[in-house]
């Protein structure tokens, strides 16, 4: 079955994205087809690559990044509420001035447009959040 | 993309206080312009974003009532509202700042159980 996922809440504060990873994995290990993770509200902290837990505690985005390089999961951050919260990569840097970027590998920051495809092309689409 | 799927956006949280409520508009919209079938659903502290007379002056945040009435412009018109909702924080839909579908929880459940894309925030 292809799958779309939706994350809605950031990392650490919220087991939202926890339990997005661990049904994202599981699906993959699966065999399904995940078309998509969508990045919305405060969803897109789990996105920048300066995150630093303590060593003994899981890297959520560090977690997020490598499932996406080993499957080629499509991660997409929504550029409205990513710029809201100070998540950038190079394009959007350049564009509004800003003297760094923190998007993290595997990521890609992208509109809302791309959640509303993500709904329909998926067979179900499962949301993280509260 | 010419698959038109029918959309419920669920909204369960009241208007300020959180980002959800404005940030959720900001998909019904983009949902419409991608010509979807979209329908919104008002439950919980929900139905206090389509509370007639926002102010939000107070707490320097912008105000989104008036997007409630561009909705029809974007062709969406259906609105529901779980009436026991509305009951229990003293509501009618007579202070609702648009028109909208009063409905029972269990009618709200069976038109939930007919989309294909349920997104709750």
């Amino acid at each position: 079955m292809k799958f779309s996922i939706v994350v809605n809440e950031g990392p650490y504060t919220h087991q939202a994205s926890d339990s997005a990873y661990h049904f994202t994995k599981a699906l993959l290990a699966k065999g399904h087809e995940v078309f998509r993770v969508f990045f919305y509200h405060d969803g897109v902290n789990n996105a920048t690559r300066l995150t630093t837990p303590p060593q003994d505690d899981r890297n959520i985005v560090n977690r997020w990044s490598k499932l996406a390089q080993g499957s080629e999961l499509d991660m997409v951050v929504c550029v409205a509420a990513a710029q809201r919260r100070g998540i950038v990569d190079e394009g959007e840097a350049k564009r509004n001035g800003k003297d760094s970027t923190n998007l993290a590998p595997g990521f890609r920051i992208s509109g809302l447009g791309q959640l509303i495809e993500a709904g329909i092309q998926a067979d179900r689409i499962v949301v993280f959040g509260d | 993309m010419s698959t038109i799927k029918k959309f419920m956006f669920v909204n369960r949280k009241a208007p300020y206080g959180t980002i959800y409520a404005l940030e959720s508009l900001e998909v019904v919209l983009i949902a419409a312009a991608f010509d979807q079938d979209c329908s919104m659903a008002f439950l919980d502290d929900g139905v206090y974003q389509l509370k007639k007379g926002h102010q939000t002056k107070g707490i320097e945040v912008k105000g989104f009532e008036k997007t409630f009435g561009a909705l029809e412009d974007y062709d969406v018109e259906k609105l529901y509202v779980d009436q026991e909702s509305l009951a229990a924080r003293g509501l009618t839909a007579e202070d609702l700042c648009v028109p909208v579908e009063v409905m029972s929880r269990a009618e709200l459940g069976k038109l939930m159980d007919e989309q294909d894309v349920v997104l709750s925030f």
